[in-house]
């Protein structure tokens, strides 16, 4: 599955979309994959202050639980409330229906430091 | 890491590969929910030539395995096979195993985890009886076949006559000059069988199964490690490094039914205490509320919040899609709805405690 061009990933493979100052953030492909069954996502209450190196949420699949990072600072605006009862989604379309916040983001400089597709094509191949 | 004969076959079907035990095994080839599902109510294949197979010789075998395993095997007839633990003096369980009388000598499975801790176990014992122990692991290969629809298959796929196998009854025989073994045992809660045969036939017999079924208009799909770990948790059977460890005896695991102790076994002295006393902690099944999975290691506690078990296993359950996990607790709190909390990182989730196991196939 190819990303999307205007995709950021970071080191720990959250995708990073950037609107204006508005930031879309899910997981990839392939940790989606690593993951397996996903069959539960932990995500925080709309209003809530999110920051780069504090876990956002969690997220479950039938073998494991991981944390979920953003690289960026900002205030929720929005969460997706269809992973509630379909936790399955970000198996089937991570970048799409998949996605996890919304972040009303101040400093849009930390998307910089992040990998593009191609970047992020390496890294995983490596 | 050691690779099974089969390891070329898991990958060129796309499985996703772990290190298990110190064996490169598959934990998924297309999803553990699908693989898990599709035991249940069809038929899955699995490679389990990691676990030990060994073989007892001599003529002092049977008490050897008298002296190091629970179980009761007197009066053990040939063509079956028996579960046992295997413990050491103080009580603590070092192996559950499957014990199977032959004609001529008794084989041996036991966890990979614990093949040359069990081998240097009987080794040291066997010195006292005109008993041999053979490893035969690396020249051997094993195959789970599992769900509903594998007896009917294997009668029109395989060589086998199984038609006749009773639960835990086993037959052997040669199928093109290869010597085979097949069981009809499991560790998913549904029918099925489990066969060995040499390592070098395994390749093909995988293959022959699968086109044989095919051949029939069904299809047997491969399934890893992780829906055999679902399979079992939702049949309540342990695992062992979880609900079986040397720090737990077999009577607190709720294994007394595997143990005769009236016979002088390693270990029960310390059991019949045990079994006089009351266990300190009872294993019980637990079913969570929500959606978030317990996991091993996690703080079981009352309704007022206080410490009382820990968690050994936990797991979203496919079959029952809901959250449930095994854990011991102080016997108090172990009889089944009486409602306990598990502290899963920090956050406590309802759990009630179920009988078990949370699944049971339906007999026919």
């Amino acid at each position: 599955m190819s990303i999307p061009d205007s995709c950021r990933m970071s080191q720990t493979h959250e995708w990073h979309l950037a609107e204006g100052n508005l930031v879309t953030v899910g997981i990839t492909q392939h940790a989606a994959d690593e993951l397996t069954d996903i069959t539960y996502v932990d995500l925080p209450e709309v209003g809530s202050r999110v920051e780069p190196s504090v876990a956002f949420g969690e997220i479950e699949s039938v073998k494991a639980t991981s944390e979920l990072y953003t690289a960026v600072a900002g205030t929720i605006t929005e969460v997706n409330s269809a992973l509630a009862d379909r936790p399955e989604l970000v198996n089937t379309d991570p970048f799409g229906e998949g996605w996890m916040i919304k972040v009303s983001v101040d400093d849009l400089s930390p998307l910089s430091d992040l990998m593009n597709p191609a970047a992020y094509a390496l890294m995983i191949a490596g | 890491m050691h690779k099974t004969p089969l390891n070329h076959i898991h990958k060129q079907l796309g499985a996703k590969m772990v290190d298990f035990a110190g064996w490169e095994m598959p934990v998924l080839y297309s999803s553990i929910l699908e693989e898990h599902r599709y035991t249940r109510s069809d038929c899955t294949l699995f490679d389990i030539s990691h676990m030990g197979r060994l073989t007892i010789t001599g003529g002092q075998a049977s008490q050897l395995l008298e002296r190091t395993c629970t179980r009761a095997l007197g009066e053990a007839q040939v063509g079956r096979s028996y579960y046992s633990h295997i413990c050491n003096e103080a009580g603590g369980i070092l192996d559950d195993v499957i014990v199977s009388r032959y004609e001529t000598h008794w084989g041996v499975v036991c966890n990979a985890s614990n093949r040359e801790k069990i081998v240097a176990w009987l080794n040291r014992y066997a010195a006292d009886y005109d008993a041999q122990i053979k490893d035969t692991t690396f020249d051997t290969a094993m195959l789970a076949i599992q769900g509903p629809a594998t007896l009917d298959l294997a009668d029109k796929v395989l060589p086998l006559p199984v038609g006749d196998l009773k639960r835990y009854g086993f037959t052997s025989g040669k199928y093109v000059g290869m010597a085979y073994t097949v069981f009809r045992s499991g560790y998913t809660g549904e029918d099925g069988l489990e066969v060995i045969m040499p390592a070098g036939a395994v390749a093909m017999a995988w293959q022959f199964m699968v086109d044989g079924a095919k051949n029939v208009g069904a299809e047997i799909k491969p399934a890893g490690l992780g829906a055999r770990d679902t399979l079992r948790l939702e049949a309540a059977m342990p695992l062992y490094g979880h609900e079986l460890t040397e720090e737990i005896d077999s009577i607190s695991a709720g294994h007394r039914w595997c143990i005769d102790l009236t016979k002088d076994f390693i270990g029960a002295k310390a059991m019949r205490a045990v079994d006089e006393q009351g266990p300190e902690r009872t294993l019980v099944g637990l079913r969570l509320a929500g959606k978030r999975a317990a996991r091993q290691g996690q703080a079981i506690l009352d309704a007022s919040g206080r410490a009382v078990g820990t968690i050994t296993s936990g797991s979203f359950s496919p079959t029952l899609e809901t959250p449930i996990a095994l854990g011991y607790v102080e016997p108090a709190v172990d009889e089944p709805g009486t409602a306990l909390q598990v502290d899963i990182r920090g956050t406590h989730a309802e759990a009630q405690v179920v009988p078990l196991p949370f699944y049971k196939r339906e007999q026919p």
